[in-house]
């Protein structure tokens, strides 16, 4: 997956890391315009099943997107102490459900790793980079291949 | 100052002289015309003339000097405006609205009849005898102000020879222009000066500075340090009007800029006058003292100082032109418009929106907690109430807008359409004034021009056949716009020979839309019409019959939340009724349960609801239900099914039907758990973070700050297929947001 154009080789970018469906994600932080904990959605008709129904988030409506139902690793019964990590790329804002958000990291970007080949696939291809943190790994999501894409399928 | 943000300005205005001329053309044309309206119109061309030769637009000028020179022909009576002459007016305005365009988007093109109205202009002229020039490019500007200053030669003032710098004669590659400067008051004390200002002009070539004093307060009041002048530059010069604002530096705010279209005092009259008006007020308001001050660094210009343009001259001059004068006053007391971004209104009500919410919120809150109805708080939370719903009006009353422009566009097309088609018709035009939000003014024109074209086309009659079934010969289209209970609505009538039914019936069968024995009634042959696919003029004229039929129509219109509907009598014309909302941004709506959701249903739809009996719905098929109603049979929809919420729709006896009724004027029952509340919702746009939903319109939040999705009715409809046709092609949901994620 081709990196972002501003991920310059010697700039330290920021990162928030959550956990959804036991396995440590992160964003960038400059993609994530709040975090707020998860209330009841409103279903929509015809919908992708990772999408969990829409928000009022003072007064736009935004579809919520269940990560781990999109990332193939099982849907979330989402509950008070669930998390919604509002998203925005270029006009679309998504809120996206995940376990719990962990801290933000300050990460270089010549220490972020590309995703091996080796996993290549489903939710393989929604991995942006790997960095390690504290001897664990986390993913850098890759934004755009998550949000829901108007479902033309189900139309 | 930004040269883009002038021409943007620029751009603004010529729209507002557009209107004016066609305006005065049709009142021209409708014979309605005093002196005054076509001294209005000569005024309107002529100013944009004068803006266009400043920015550099060589064909809008040379169009408008033609087009301008006919206008003073008629305006001094030495040409009657007979209907040939009438008609080519107003092509040339039509010309004239393209070049502007032109000019703006494409300033390298220019519209493709522009060559052939001019040489239209020109013969005109030729005919009335009158001298015309080589249309003025802009490096011949000489040659067109000789030619214009001969025009006005026979207004009532002799040239004057002491007129030395504004001679008829402009040298080769200058142009003139005219800078009013109006500095602010701390002009001195923020460390501007005066003298280098007119050092710096008399670079560029030379000048003449009036001064206009008449902002001079009495010498009690009087503070030196502040600047009560404004000055009025005439320059000659070989540099643009970008060069000549470059000598302001820093206060090209405070300045503003035209070409001066003929030399300034070369029939006599005050430079100030002929055109806008807003500088003969100032030269009127100006009081006693009016002194020229000679260019500082020209010995020429300084010849030029003379009491000639003294007040009583000016006192003397503009009673003489009368008319001008009183237009101008006419002008000012419609006061000052104000012009804003649209994208600010728009904020603007997203916001109020979002506080009608927020109250409705707070007002669930406060009844929740269980106080006393007659406690001061539910008092105020009425005021509160009624404010917030004042200022929603408001606000949508500054989106609105006259429905005006949209109806001189239609009297544009029928022009260019009779034309073409050779017919003789005249649109009426009536409730111009009938206000409706800009976007929809914006998006009805292309379904009304399509439906004038067809009018004319297949509606009207032609002249002969008109002839033999005892019509007047001419054929009217009546375009008529009016509010009626919350909606707009606008009608388009013609006097023509109303739908050949038996020939859509044909038509429609031959398409395979219906089969061959089918029995409609009149009005569903009418509805035909609105079938995708449909067009029943036998030869596609390259007008109205383009493979996009009334379908099309109808789609863009319901797109709007909108209907259309068709009525038409035989031999006597057919009427088409557009209904549509006044705004775009919140409508009326039924909240009702479905599978323990909360959804709205368009008020404008519903017909009415009902609680049927069990004797009232019938099994037809495995699944499907009917409802007799009135002796008709209704299908019956169960909505949480349709929409995928339920596997099993809840008992209909159980639930509430609404009747909702199609564009196509069939019934459907759609069966809901309950309704909850009527109310006007604000809208939401589902499709910026989501997309299109089938069967969904739109979004809405409810006073619980939860979502409410607005049910598409028509998709619905739709969806259940509509006498087995397939109308697939007709509803888009061809939304991308796949777009923004680049």
């Amino acid at each position: 997956m081709n990196r972002p154009t501003h991920w310059d080789e010697n700039k330290t970018l920021e990162f928030v890391s959550f956990i959804a469906g036991e396995q440590s994600f992160c964003i960038e932080i400059t993609q994530i315009r709040e975090i707020r904990r998860w209330t009841p959605v409103t279903a929509l008709p015809h919908a992708d099943k990772a999408v969990l129904g829409v928000i009022n988030l003072r007064g736009a409506v935004i579809p919520i997107v269940d990560l781990t139902e999109q990332l193939s690793l099982g849907a979330s019964k989402p509950t008070e102490r669930h998390v919604v990590i509002v998203v925005t790329l270029g006009d679309q804002t998504v809120g996206l459900l995940v376990d719990a958000v962990s801290e933000i990291l300050a990460i270089d970007v010549e220490s972020i790793c590309d995703a091996p080949a080796i996993s290549r696939g489903t939710s393989g291809d929604c991995i942006l980079g790997l960095v390690s943190v504290d001897d664990e790994m986390s993913r850098i999501l890759a934004l755009e291949t998550i949000l829901p894409q108007a479902l033309d399928d189900a139309a | 100052m930004p040269i883009d943000n002038l021409k943007d300005m620029f751009f603004a205005e010529c729209e507002e002289l557009l209107e004016q001329l066609s305006e005065g053309l049709e009142a021209m044309e409708a014979g309605e015309a005093d002196a005054e309206t076509v001294n209005a119109v000569f005024r309107a061309v002529h100013s944009i003339k004068g803006t266009a030769g400043a920015f550099g637009f060589a064909h809008l000028v040379g169009f408008t000097h033609h087009f301008e020179t006919v206008l003073d022909l008629i305006r001094s009576e030495q040409l009657t405006a007979e209907l040939d002459t009438m008609r080519l007016m107003l092509r040339s305005s039509d010309v004239l609205s393209d070049l502007v365009e032109y000019a703006r988007s494409r300033p390298d093109e220019q519209p493709a009849n522009m060559e052939a109205t001019k040489a239209a202009l020109v013969a005109i002229c030729d005919e009335a005898g009158a001298a015309t020039a080589e249309p003025p490019s802009i490096a011949k500007q000489s040659a067109t102000d000789a030619a214009e200053a001969a025009m006005f030669e026979p207004v009532a003032f002799e040239p004057s020879a002491l007129d030395t710098l504004a001679g008829l004669e402009l040298p080769q590659g200058k142009a003139r222009y005219e800078v009013t400067f109006t500095p602010e008051d701390k002009f001195f004390s923020s460390g501007h000066d005066f003298e280098r200002l007119l050092s710096e002009l008399g670079k560029l070539g030379d000048f003449t500075c009036l001064a206009d004093t008449s902002k001079f307060p009495h010498l009690e009041n009087f503070d030196p340090a502040m600047c009560y002048l404004t000055w009025v530059f005439e320059i000659e010069t070989e540099a643009t009007a970008a060069e000549v604002l470059d000598a302001f530096m820093f206060l090209e705010d405070f300045c503003s800029i035209r070409e001066l279209s003929m030399p300034p005092m070369a029939s006599g009259l005050p430079p100030l006058d002929l055109d806008t008006g807003k500088n003969e007020g100032l030269a009127l308001a100006a009081p006693s003292v009016v002194p020229e001050v000679s260019g500082a660094t020209n010995s020429n210009a300084g010849q030029t100082s003379t009491p000639k343009v003294s007040p009583s001259t000016v006192a003397v001059a503009s009673p003489n032109q009368g008319k001008p004068e009183k237009s101008s006053g006419a002008v000012a007391a419609k006061g000052p418009m104000l012009r804003v971004d649209p994208e600010r209104v728009d904020r603007l009500i997203n916001t109020v929106g979002e506080l009608i919410i927020n109250q409705a919120v707070i007002s669930q809150r406060i009844v929740a907690s269980g106080l006393d109805n007659n406690s001061d708080l539910m008092g105020d939370l009425d005021d509160f109430q009624h404010l917030a719903r004042e200022i929603q009006e408001s606000v949508m009353a500054i989106r609105a807008q006259p429905v005006k422009p949209l109806f001189q566009r239609m009297q544009r097309i029928v022009r260019e359409t009779v034309e073409a088609l050779g017919k003789d018709v005249v649109l009426a035009t009536e409730g111009e004034n009938t206000e409706v939000d800009k976007t929809l003014v914006e998006r009805l024109a292309d379904p009304l021009t399509h439906m004038i074209r067809n009018a004319i086309d297949h509606g009207i009659e032609t002249t002969e056949n008109r002839a033999s079934s005892g019509k007047s010969p001419h054929g009217t289209i009546r375009l008529s716009a009016a509010h009626r209970s919350g909606h707009v609505q606008i009608e388009i009538a013609d006097d023509g020979a109303g739908v050949n039914r038996s020939k859509v019936f044909e038509k429609a069968v031959e398409r395979g839309l219906i089969e061959a024995d089918a029995k409609l009634s009149d009005a569903e042959i009418d509805n035909l019409l609105f079938l995708p696919g449909f067009s029943t003029a036998s030869e596609v004229t390259n007008l109205s019959g383009r493979g996009v039929g009334m379908d099309v129509v109808r789609t863009a219109i319901s797109q709007l939340g909108g209907r259309v509907a068709i009525n038409s009598t035989p031999g006597q014309g057919t009427v088409f009724t557009i209904s549509m909302p006044l705004t775009l941004a919140v409508m009326d709506g039924m909240v009702v349960e479905i599978a323990n959701e909360t959804m709205v249903v368009p008020l404008s739809s519903i017909v009415e609801t009902i609680r049927p009996e069990v004797n009232d719905i019938h099994n037809i098929g495995p699944n499907g239900k009917l409802l007799s109603i009135r002796d008709a049979f209704v299908p019956v929809v169960g909505l949480a099914t349709m929409l995928g919420l339920a596997n099993e729709d809840c008992d209909p006896v159980d639930g509430v039907l609404v009747l909702v009724r199609s564009d196509a004027d069939e019934l459907v029952a759609l069966s809901v758990d309950d309704i909850a509340d009527q109310r006007q919702v604000v809208i939401k746009s589902l499709e910026g973070n989501y997309g299109a939903i089938p069967g969904i319109s739109a979004a809405t939040i409810l006073g619980d700050g939860r979502v409410a999705l607005i049910i598409d009715t028509e998709s619905i409809l739709n969806k259940i297929g509509r006498k087995g046709n397939d109308s697939s092609g007709s509803k888009e949901t061809a939304n991308e947001p796949a777009d923004a994620l680049g």
